[in-house]
């Protein structure tokens, strides 16, 4: 049996009202008001679709042993590299071996579904080894447009293998067809799209119930048993058209979460699945179809296992976490949409010294530090003198893995000269939990969530962006745990 | 058994020039300033100088690498020129080295510079550069000067338990009697009293640090002389000479920064160097026989925390010695009778020997009467170059024969 051995979806803490969007640009585009409501998830200042599917990943793989992966396949729409490979910059993030394969899926926003069954291929074939899929999409509509009001981001992770499934594979159907809704040149920043009349009749509304035929068909399989069917469509009125054509009973529908997060793009069937496997039962056939130049329709069948299966909540949770980005301004800036002045500190050198970077990689990607084989010390980055005064051995370090255990805030500040597009930096000392100091940014938080002694979590994000080399460098940053009351 | 460097070597003359904004001057001409008094208060010629140390950090800016600016600006005759680096304590590891070398024998008379341009950088602040290196800045935050020594502060209010409001009034306070002894001093880069009120009511830069918090980005250079006693009494024989009584610099270890034990509030280098000065000095009594100090206020915060760390003020009582006025230009022990870093202004490379001129000036009664230190018998200088919890402490003691 291969299927699904964990999930989870990642929204950034951000949400823009859909009213604020209209507000500011409703002038420029009325026709807008017919999209304004609910809330568009809002990648912050330092996320991107990379940071996305890494925390996605690291949510989704908390529970795993790192050593059983053989691969980590990425998706997005929206990677921020065309040449190095994004995959692997997640994978590096989630701590995995360097002994894996590894690869990007992009062009599509169905690549997120391909992304699934290429993994689900690979687990298929080498028996025992576990593959992860993450998507992640941080797409952007030009200021008025339809595009930025039904964008989300967000991203999810999809963790198989052959044992613990919570989720059985059992078949899958694809359509490819050059359907040219929407397009996206190499160079550009936005989507260029065709009308959306003719999206939605003769996209959606042909390719969704034509692939859900195609794995009915091909499997003998009748509608009315799937306990979900999950699929994309933006189009209220269409998504209703669909849902009527095929016969669906209103429990057989999946929410698309475009009131809470938006369309998250090459994510979004993926987030829809793991948001339905929260509440699936086992027994239950869930049906997942993604949309883009075609369709992929993936079947699954949920087991026992999803019983036992710890905090299921893991889309429910995240559309909870969320905090009002009260700005359309602070949207501009954060995506480089308004051209703003940071002042020229912000301008000096960035050049990102590549063969520095990979001999401290695993102390970049992974916050690995070491530990003293002869007192237990834990320090990073990683030494080979031993900080430890009453120590100082040399060369008795093994790794430790620092990523996953948080920490606790020891100081600090809110920086207002420091450059940045998100003032004023945040940031102090941490202690990592069980030994080991560093000198941290915070994100997603204001000043008034700091208090010394409080508890971080670690969080992989964009550390800076050189705009002069398209470059873009990542590390981890510390975000304040709130402190949870049980059933509060 | 090393003697250490206690009366082996005295200053023979000091120049300093004005500190500020010098939008119309070169490093050369700031350099030129210092020579011309320096020189003058040596009463020594250009040939007489055998060897010198030119203190600087920010060689981006005008004076690029090695030594070759300083003996070129003033054409030294080919003598050794050996430029110095090591933070905000680059100024007195130049001095370091000129009193070193004189007390080694290997020369009569050696000159100690230091000066830094920072007005052509082209922003407020100092610039942001890779200090630590090319790992740490891929591994370390977005940070600036004034948000690493903020850190101090909320450390310190955690560490005593001490409300920041308590900590922010001992704060205003330090920077309040800056600008009260800066305005009064013609050299310095800022010359305007100001009231507590506008102090703490300043802008944040760097929380709870604000706008007054932070000293002055100037231009500047100082300079100094120095020979063995026998020599300064052979060509001063009708005057009193400065002595030096101690050097000391303590660099941090990295366990300030990495290993979990600091407590974030009280630099074990300032501690150590401080420790070692007094010794070196014969001091055993700071508090009693320290008669003023010029310390690294490049934020009030580190001027608040190394009252501690230098054993003047008890550890968690510096915020009280500084409200009864203990620091106070007409207090126990004065503290910036110049001005500071605060007012002074920071040239960074120049800051150390500024201080040791300041402290040179007083113990030879130079300035009006308004600004004398009653009778100091030593006086003392410390910088702190880097950040809190990565950083080289210099420290000297001065006093006359």
């Amino acid at each position: 049996m291969v299927g699904i051995c964990s999930y989870a979806g990642y929204i950034p803490r951000y949400r823009l009202d859909r009213m604020t969007v209209f507000s500011a640009m409703g002038w420029f585009n009325p026709a807008t008001i017919m999209n304004a409501s609910g809330e568009k998830a809002v990648a912050n200042f330092d996320e991107d679709s990379i940071t996305m599917a890494a925390a996605a990943g690291l949510k989704c793989t908390k529970d795993l042993d790192a050593e059983q992966f053989g691969a980590v396949y990425f998706a997005s729409t929206t990677a921020p590299f065309k040449e190095r490979q994004n995959a692997t910059i997640v994978a590096g993030a989630l701590g995995l071996n360097e002994e894996i394969r590894a690869a990007d899926f992009a062009g599509s926003l169905k690549s997120g579904t391909t992304a699934l069954l290429a993994a689900i291929e690979y687990a298929a074939m080498t028996e025992g080894e576990m593959a992860l899929a993450c998507a992640a999409d941080c797409r952007l509509g030009r200021a008025g447009s339809v595009q930025e009001m039904v964008f989300g981001d967000g991203g999810a992770a999809f963790a198989v293998g052959s044992a613990g499934v919570i989720a059985e594979y059992k078949g899958s159907y694809s359509i490819s067809c050059d359907f040219v809704d929407h397009l996206r040149g190499a160079n550009s920043k936005y989507d260029r799209q065709w009308e959306e009349r003719w999206i939605r009749d003769v996209g959606y509304d042909r390719l969704i119930p034509q692939v859900i035929g195609g794995i009915c068909k091909k499997y003998g399989l009748q509608l009315a048993e799937l306990a979900k069917v999950i699929y994309p469509c933006y189009y209220p009125g269409a998504r209703k058209k669909i849902n009527h054509k095929l016969g669906l009973r209103p429990d057989q529908v999946q929410d698309d979460l475009m009131m809470d997060a938006g369309d998250t793009g090459s994510a979004h069937p993926l987030m829809m699945l793991a948001a339905a496997l929260e509440t699936a039962s086992p027994g239950e056939k869930l049906l997942v179809v993604s949309y883009g130049n075609g369709c992929d329709a993936l079947l699954f069948e949920v087991t026992a296992v999803i019983e036992k299966f710890p905090n299921r909540n893991r889309v429910s949770d995240a559309v909870k976490n969320n905090i009002e980005l009260a700005s359309y301004l602070k949207y501009l800036i954060w995506r480089e949409m308004l051209p703003v002045e940071i002042g020229m500190r912000g301008e000096e050198e960035k050049l990102t010294r590549w063969s520095v970077a990979w001999r401290s990689r695993k102390a970049i990607l992974s916050l690995q530090g070491t530990r003293c084989r002869q007192c237990g010390t834990q320090q990073y980055p990683p030494q080979r003198i031993c900080v430890n005064p009453d120590c100082g051995a040399i060369d008795h370090m093994e790794p430790a893995a620092l990523a996953a255990g948080g920490g606790k805030i020891v100081s600090f500040t809110s920086d207002l000269l420091a450059a940045t597009t998100n003032p004023p930096a945040i940031y102090g000392t941490v202690d990592f939990s069980g030994g080991g100091r560093n000198m941290m940014d915070f994100t997603d938080c204001v000043l008034e969530d700091l208090k010394v002694g409080g508890p971080v979590s670690f969080t992989f994000r964009i550390k800076y962006i050189d705009p002069r080399r398209d470059t873009t460098f990542y590390f981890w940053k510390a975000v304040p745990v709130k402190e949870v009351t049980e059933g509060g | 058994m090393a003697e250490g460097i206690r009366d082996k070597v005295v200053v023979l003359g000091m120049g300093c020039s004005v500190f500020g904004e010098r939008w119309e001057d070169d490093s050369s001409d700031l350099i030129l300033e210092a020579y011309l008094e320096c020189i003058e208060d040596a009463g020594i010629e250009k040939k007489d100088i055998q060897a010198a140390w030119v203190g600087n950090h920010i060689d981006e800016v005008n004076i690029g690498k090695g030594g070759c600016y300083l003996a070129s600006t003033l054409h030294l005759p080919y003598i050794p020129v050996t430029r110095v680096e090591n933070f905000c304590a680059s100024g007195t590891e130049a001095f370091r080295g000129a009193c070193y070398a004189v007390a080694s024998g290997a020369y009569d008379i050696a000159m100690a510079a230091g000066v830094e341009k920072l007005k052509d950088v082209g922003y407020g602040g100092l610039p942001d550069s890779p200090i630590f290196g090319q790992l740490y800045r891929l591994l370390s935050p977005n940070a600036t000067a004034p948000g690493m020594f903020a850190l101090l502060a909320t450390a310190y209010s955690t560490h005593y338990g001490m409300p920041m409001e308590k900590i922010k009034e001992a704060l205003t306070h330090i920077s309040w009697k800056s600008h009260q002894n800066g305005a009064m001093n013609p050299r310095a880069h800022l010359r305007k009293e100001i009231s507590e009120s506008q102090i703490a009511d300043s802008p944040f830069i760097a929380y709870p640090l604000g706008l007054f918090d932070c000293c002055g980005v100037s231009d500047g250079a100082a300079m100094a002389i120095v020979t063995t006693p026998e020599i300064g009494a052979k060509l001063k024989p009708n005057q009193e000479l400065v002595r030096v009584k101690s050097l000391q610099i303590s660099v941090s270890s990295g366990e300030e920064l990495i290993y979990n034990k600091w407590n974030g509030c009280s630099l074990p280098t300032t501690r150590l160097a401080a420790e070692l000065a007094y010794r070196e000095a014969g001091v055993t009594s700071p508090r009693e026989e320290i008669g003023m100090l010029e310390v690294h206020d490049c934020f009030s915060v580190t001027e608040m925390v190394t009252m501690e760390d230098l054993q003047i003020s008890l550890p968690g009582k510096a915020p009280e010695d500084i409200m009864s006025g203990f620091y106070d230009l007409d207090g126990q022990v004065p503290c910036q009778p110049d001005g500071g870093l605060k007012c002074f202004g920071h040239p960074i490379g120049a800051s150390g020997l500024r201080m040791i001129y300041e402290i040179y000036s007083q113990l030879l009664r130079r300035w009006p009467e308004e600004r004398l230190v009653k009778e100091p018998k030593l006086g003392l200088t410390h910088n702190l170059g880097g950040v809190p919890f990565q950083n080289v402490c210099s420290i000297s003691i001065l006093g006359l024969d």
